[in-house]
C-alpha cells in the first residue's frame, strides 16, 4: 500500500515546526499511527514535518516537583527510563504493554496523545496520574490537563497549529501507589479495556478507563465509592461493580458493550487489589 | 524528490527518494536486499523487521526519508562471510522455520532482543517476538532457536573473553553443537 504523494521536512526545533505547521501540513513523530493511516489513504496531508529528531521534545526529567516527559520521547525510552520507575512506576511498566517491541521502538508518548486513538494505553494512565498536557502555538504555551483534554472520539483540546510539547505530572507523594490492568486485543495488542489507578497516601484514589468509550475518561463513580473507605475485598468489589457507569459504552466485532462493561469492572478490581 | 543517505549494512547508501517511499520498498526495490520481507503491509506480522541504529522496527511503517542519516541492518547484514549469525545458526539447528517467510523478521527481532536480555526465559522470548506472526512453525521451535543462541552466545562471549587460555571459538562451537543435538 503506498499513501498519495506529500513533501517532507525535518525541522530543528519547535519553533521552526510551529512556522511550517499550515493546514495542509501534518506532524510525523514515530509514525505508528500515522503513516499505517497514510498507507490506507485514511489521511492525505501535502506536507510532513518530522519533528521525531527534534531535542527539546526528548527525555523525562524532575523539575519542580514534578516529572516532564518530553512529547518525542518513545514508548521504550519510558519503559527503560529509572526516574519513572522510581516515581510512576505504573508508566514503565504500562509502556512495556503497548504493541510489541518494534512498536515501542518508534512510538512516542506525544504522538498517542495527539491522535487519541479510544483504545490508546497512555491516556489512562496520565489522567489517573493527574498529568497536564502542555502545548505549545506561535502565541505560546498553554497546559490542559489530561482529564480535560480528551473530548471525543479521536479528538482533543489541541488546536489547529498546536505542537504537544510535554506532559507533566506531579511527584506523587512517598507511599503513592498504582497500577494499570489492560484487556490487550489479542492481534494489536490495544486495550480493549485499560485501567489506571492511582492511590495517594491520604487515602484518596484516582480511576480512569481506556478503550471504554469514545475517549478516555476519569470514573468519579469508582471514585466516590471509594472516598474515605480502607480497600477491603467488599469495598473493592462494590466500588468496582460501579465502573462505567453512566458513560456510552463502545462495541466492535471483539467486544460488545456488555462484555466491555463486565471487562471494566473485572479489570477495575485487578488494578484495585493491586494497589490496596 | 529527497535525498537520503543511509548506512546499510555497513555500506553507504545515496539516493533520491520520495517522500511516501517506506523503507522495507527502499531495501528491496532500490538496493535489492530481497531478505526483508512484506508479510502484511499493515504493521502487523514483524516479516518486514530490521534494525535502525540497533534497534528493531517494523520497515513497513517507516518513511525512507526518516531512516535518513540512520545505519539499518538487514538479515543479509548478520553472517560474518560463511559464518553464520548465533541466531541464524539456532533457527537452522532447531528447525526454527517451516516456509521461512517470517524468518527473517523473527530472527532480526530475536538479536534485538538478545541484546538487551542476553538470558532470556521462555516468557521473555515469547514476550520479545509478540509482534512477529509465523504461519506455519506453532512457534516451539522457533524459541528453542532463540535459547540454543542466546546460550551459543553466552557460550562465545566467556571464550572470547578469556581468549588466551581457552579453545578457539571455533572449536567451543563445534563442541556446543554436539551437545546441543544430543538434547534435541
Ligand atoms: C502494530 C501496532 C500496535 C500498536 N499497539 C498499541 C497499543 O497496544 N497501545 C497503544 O496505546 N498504542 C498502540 N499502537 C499505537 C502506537 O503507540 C503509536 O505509536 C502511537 O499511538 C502514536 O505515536 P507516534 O509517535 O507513532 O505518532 P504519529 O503516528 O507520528 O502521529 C500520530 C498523530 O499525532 C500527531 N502528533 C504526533 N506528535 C505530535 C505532537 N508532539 N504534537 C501534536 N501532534 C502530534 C500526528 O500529526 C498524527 O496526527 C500500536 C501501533 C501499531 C502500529
Ligand atoms: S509487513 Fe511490516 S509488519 Fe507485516
Ligand atoms: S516459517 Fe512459515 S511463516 Fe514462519
Amino acid at each position: 500500500m503506498i499513501p498519495y504523494a506529500f513533501d517532507y521536512t525535518r525541522p530543528e526545533s519547535v519553533e521552526e515546526a510551529l512556522d511550517l505547521l499550515d493546514d495542509d501540513a501534518k506532524l510525523l513523530a514515530g509514525g505508528h499511527s500515522l503513516v499505517p493511516a497514510l498507507k490506507l489513504r485514511l489521511s492525505a496531508p501535502g506536507r510532513l514535518i518530522d519533528i521525531a529528531r527534534i531535542p527539546s521534545l526528548k527525555g523525562i526529567r524532575e523539575e519542580n516537583g514534578e516529572i516532564v516527559i518530553g512529547a518525542g520521547t518513545t514508548h521504550a525510552e519510558i519503559m527503560k527510563s529509572d526516574l519513572l520507575k522510581q516515581h510512576l512506576p505504573m508508566f514503565a511498566e504500562g509502556a512495556a504493554l503497548i504493541g510489541d517491541p518494534m512498536v515501542r521502538h518508534k512510538g512516542t508518548i506525544g504522538g498517542s496523545l495527539a491522535h487519541a486513538d479510544p483504545s490508546a494505553d497512555w491516556p489512562a494512565m496520565v489522567i489517573a496520574a493527574d498529568g497536564e498536557v502542555v502545548l505549545r502555538g506561535r502565541n505560546g504555551s498553554r497546559s490542559v490537563a489530561a482529564a480535560d483534554f480528551f473530548i471525543g472520539f479521536y479528538s482533543t483540546a489541541l488546536e489547529e497549529g498546536e505542537i504537544i510539547t510535554e506532559i507533566r505530572l506531579p511527584v506523587p507523594a512517598e507511599g503513592t501507589r498504582m497500577n494499570y490492568q489492560k484487556f490487550a486485543q489479542p492481534a494489536s495488542r490495544f486495550a480493549i479495556v485499560g485501567c489506571a489507578v492511582v492511590r495517594h497516601p491520604d487515602g484518596s484514589v484516582r480511576v480512569a478507563f481506556t478503550g471504554v468509550s469514545d475517549a478516555p475518561f476519569r470514573d468519579t463513580g469508582v471514585e466516590e465509592a471509594l472516598s474515605g473507605q480502607q480497600l477491603t475485598d467488599d469495598v473493592i468489589e462494590a466500588a468496582a461493580a460501579k465502573a462505567a457507569e453512566g458513560v456510552s459504552l463502545n462495541s466492535d466485532h471483539f467486544a460488545s458493550e456488555e462484555y466491555r462493561q463486565h471487562l471494566a469492572r473485572v479489570y477495575c478490581k485487578r488494578a484495585l487489589n493491586a494497589v490496596a | 524528490m529527497t535525498q537520503i543517505t543511509v548506512t546499510v549494512n555497513g555500506t553507504s547508501q545515496t539516493h533520491e527518494v520520495e517522500p511516501r517511499q517506506l523503507l522495507v520498498y527502499y531495501l528491496r526495490d532500490k538496493l535489492g536486499l530481497t531478505g526483508t520481507h512484506i508479510g502484511c503491509d499493515t504493521s502487523s506480522c514483524g516479516a518486514c523487521t530490521v534494525h535502525m541504529d540497533g534497534m528493531a522496527v517494523k520497515s513497513c511503517s517507516i518513511l525512507a526519508v526518516q531512516a535518513d542519516g540512520c545505519e539499518i541492518t538487514t538479515i543479509e547484514g548478520l553472517a560474518q562471510g560463511d559464518q553464520l549469525h548465533p541466531v541464524q545458526e539456532g533457527f537452522k539447528e532447531c528447525h526454527g522455520l517451516q516456509c521461512g517467510f517470517c524468518t527473517p523478521g523473527m530472527i532480526m527481532a530475536t538479536v534485538d532482543m538478545l541484546q538487551n536480555n542476553p538470558d532470556p526465559t521462555e516468557e521473555d522470548i515469547r514476550h520479545a517476538l509478540e509482534g512477529n506472526i509465523c504461519r506455519c512453525t506453532g512457534y516451539h521451535n522457533i524459541v528453542r532457536s532463540v535459547q540454543w543462541a542466546a546460550e551459543k552466545m553466552k557460550t562465545s562471549a566467556k571464550v572470547l573473553d578469556g581468549a588466551s587460555v581457552s579453545p578457539s571459538p571455533v572449536y567451543a562451537s563445534v563442541n556446543l553443537n554436539q551437545q546441543q543435538q544430543q538434547q534435541l
